[in-house]
C-alpha cells in the first residue's frame, strides 16, 4: 500500500506530464458529459415528474430501464453511428473527446431524467395544492419546485459526474485509448493492468479517487446548505 | 430564492468549465504535450526548424497490442515523427478490432500479424497496398516450469497442443480474434482437435498482456508472441518459455495501407491520409527503421525481440 501511495505521489509530482494530460482529458470529458446530460435530463425529468399525461408511466419505465444500459453497449451504438462509414461519419468525430462525450450522454441522460423525475414527483403534488391555494402563477410554482428540489438536483448532477468519470467500456471503444489524445484515467488503469503493472494501475486509481473527492467535497457542502 | 440562485450558479459553473474545456479541443495543439516525454524528439530539437510540416499531419495507425505493449512503437515512432513532422495516433488492440477500425474508415494504415485476415482485407477491397511483410518473430508456448504435458522436446506446435489436450493443466486462449488467437486456432486445426468445449480450455477474450496474467494465475499453458512475454517476464513468475522456434510458430508482421476508394467501402465517403500512410510505410521499410528494429530489446533482454525479413 505504501508503495502505491508513493507511486501515486510520484506520478502526480514527479514531472510526469502524461498523467496531467490524462487528468485534463478526463476532467474535460466528465464535465462536458455531466453538463450536457444534466441540461438535457433535469428539465425533461422535472417535466415528466410534475405532469400527468398518457404514456407517462411507460416513459418512466423506459428511462428506468435505460439506466441499466451497459456502457459498452452505449459505446457500440455510438461507434456504429459515428465511424467514418456510419450515418454520422462525415462529422469525423471518431477517437475524439467529443464522441466520448456523446456516448456518455447516451449513457447518463436516462439517469438524470429518472432521478430528477422522482425528485419532482415527490414534492410536486403538495406544492401544486399550496400554489393553487395562494393563487401563484405557473412560473412561480416551478421556481418554488426547483427550490424545494435543489439539494436533490445537486445529487443528480453529482451522480452523473460519478458515472461519467468511472466509466470505461464506452470510452475505450469510441475513444480508442489513444495516448495524448483520448486516454482517460479509467482506460489508463485498464492499460496498466493489462500490462501487468498493478502498482502503477492502482496508483492511477488513487489519483482518480482524489479527483472525484476534489469535485464531491465542495458540491456536497453546497448540497447541505441547500437542504 | 437564494437557494435557487446558488443552484443556477452551480450549473453555470459546470457549464462554463465544460465550455472552456471545449475551446481547447484543437487536436493540432496537442502533440506539443508529447514532445517533452519522448527522448528521440528532444534529441532532434536543434534542427526543429528544418522539420517539414505536412499538410495533413495526423496519421491514424491501427495495430496489434504486441507491437505497442512490447514498447516497439513507442521506441520507433518518435524518430519518424521528428524527421517528418507527422504525428502518429496509435489505436492498439487485437488484429481483429484493428482491422475493424480500418474497415470502418477510421484508420489510415494497419500494422498487423494475421495472414488470413490480411488476405481477406485485401480480397474484400479495402487495401491500397499489398501485404508489406517486413519483420517477424516467433510465437512461443509458455507454461508452468514443471511442464505436466511434457511439451519441451516435441517437434512442432501441433504436437505440443496435442500433448496439452491430454492433461488437465489448462490452456488459456486469447479468444479475441486477434492475430495470436488466429494462429492458435490454426494450430488446433492442424492438430485435429476442437478444444472449444473442453473444460481445460479457457477463452478469456482479452489482450496478450491480460491473457498472460490470467495464465500466470492459473499456472496454465498459452500461446504468446515472444516480445510481449519477455517484456512482462518479471510479472509472470509461474511461467517459462517451453517451446520456441518451431517452423509452424513464425509470426510475421505486415503493413497494409487503406484505400478510401476501395470496393469494400461501397462508395461511402471516407477520408484517408494516404500521403501520411505512405510516408510511414516508406520509413518503416527503410534501413533507418530496420537498424532500430534490429537493436530493439538487445540491451534489455539480451536478444532482439523482432527480426527483419530478407528483402
Amino acid at each position: 500500500m505504501n508503495e502505491t501511495i508513493r507511486e501515486a505521489a510520484g506520478l502526480l509530482f514527479g514531472g510526469d506530464n502524461e498523467l496531467w494530460q490524462i487528468i485534463f482529458t478526463t476532467l474535460r470529458m466528465s464535465l462536458m458529459s455531466t453538463a450536457v446530460s444534466s441540461i438535457l435530463g433535469i428539465p425533461l425529468g422535472i417535466l415528466i415528474g410534475r405532469r400527468q399525461f398518457p404514456g407517462r408511466g411507460l416513459l418512466l419505465r423506459v428511462f428506468h430501464t435505460l439506466m441499466g444500459l451497459p456502457p459498452v453497449l452505449a459505446g457500440l451504438i455510438v461507434f456504429i453511428l459515428f465511424r467514418s462509414i456510419g450515418p454520422f461519419g462525415r462529422l469525423k468525430l471518431m477517437f475524439s473527446v467529443a464522441v466520448m462525450v456523446i456516448a456518455q450522454v447516451l449513457l447518463i441522460t436516462p439517469v438524470t431524467v429518472s432521478l430528477s423525475a422522482s425528485a419532482a414527483e415527490a414534492k410536486s403534488p403538495l406544492l401544486h395544492e399550496t400554489a393553487r391555494g395562494l393563487g401563484l402563477s405557473r412560473a412561480k410554482e416551478v421556481r418554488l419546485l426547483l427550490r424545494e428540489c435543489a439539494g436533490q438536483l445537486v445529487s443528480v448532477v453529482l451522480m452523473a459526474f460519478g458515472r461519467s468519470i468511472a466509466e470505461v467500456g464506452a470510452v475505450s471503444l469510441v475513444g480508442g485509448n489513444i495516448q495524448y489524445k483520448t486516454r482517460v484515467m479509467t482506460t489508463a488503469i485498464l492499460l496498466e493492468a493489462n500490462r501487468g503493472d498493478f502498482t502503477r494501475a492502482l496508483a492511477v486509481g488513487v489519483v482518480l479517487m482524489l479527483l472525484a473527492l476534489l469535485v464531491n467535497v465542495p458540491a456536497y457542502t453546497l448540497q447541505e446548505k441547500l437542504r | 430564492m437564494k437557494k435557487f440562485i446558488s443552484l443556477l450558479l452551480v450549473f453555470a459553473l459546470v457549464f462554463a468549465f465544460a465550455a472552456c474545456a471545449g475551446k481547447t479541443e484543437d487536436p493540432s495543439t496537442e502533440p506539443a504535450a508529447s514532445d517533452g516525454t519522448s527522448e528521440p524528439v528532444s534529441e532532434a530539437e536543434p534542427s526543429a526548424s528544418e522539420v517539414p510540416s505536412p499538410e495533413n499531419p495526423v496519421i491514424r495507425l491501427a495495430t496489434t497490442t504486441s507491437v505497442n505493449d512490447s514498447g516497439l512503437l513507442p521506441y520507433l515512432l518518435p524518430a519518424f515523427e521528428a524527421k517528418t513532422g507527422y504525428k502518429v495516433e496509435v489505436a492498439s488492440a487485437g488484429t481483429g478490432i484493428a482491422i475493424g477500425y480500418a474497415k470502418s474508415g477510421d484508420a489510415d494504415l494497419l500494422l498487423v500479424h494475421s495472414k488470413k485476415q490480411e488476405e481477406a482485407f485485401i480480397e474484400e477491397g479495402y487495401a491500397s497496398t499489398e501485404r508489406l511483410s517486413f519483420m517477424y518473430n516467433y510465437f512461443v508456448i509458455v507454461g508452468p516450469e514443471a511442464d505436466p504435458a511434457g511439451i519441451k522436446d516435441l517437434a512442432s506446435a501441433a504436437d505440443c497442443f496435442t500433448a496439452i489436450s491430454k492433461v488437465d493443466t489448462g490452456f488459456v486462449s486469447r479468444g479475441d480474434n486477434s492475430g495470436t488467437h488466429n494462429k492458435e486456432t490454426g494450430i488446433w486445426e492442424t492438430a485435429g482437435i476442437d478444444p472449444t468445449a473442453e473444460s481445460w480450455y479457457q477463452s478469456v477474450g482479452s489482450g496478450m498482456g491480460d491473457t498472460l496474467i490470467k495464465t500466470n494465475e492459473m499456472s496454465a499453458y498459452t500461446l504468446t508472441d515472444k516480445a510481449t512475454f519477455l517484456s512482462m517476464k518479471d510479472k509472470l513468475p509461474n511461467l517459462v518459455i517451453l517451446k520456441e522456434e518451431a517452423d509452424d510458430m513464425k509470426n510475421t508482421y505486415s503493413l497494409l495501407g487503406v484505400d478510401p476508394k476501395g470496393a469494400g467501402f461501397k462508395g461511402a465517403e471516407i477520408t484517408v491520409n494516404t500521403e501520411g500512410a505512405n510516408a510511414l510505410i516508406e520509413w518503416m521499410l527503410s534501413d533507418e527503421a530496420a537498424d532500430l528494429i534490429a537493436k530493439y530489446g538487445v540491451e534489455q533482454y539480451g536478444e532482439p525481440l523482432f527480426f527483419l525479413l530478407e528483402k
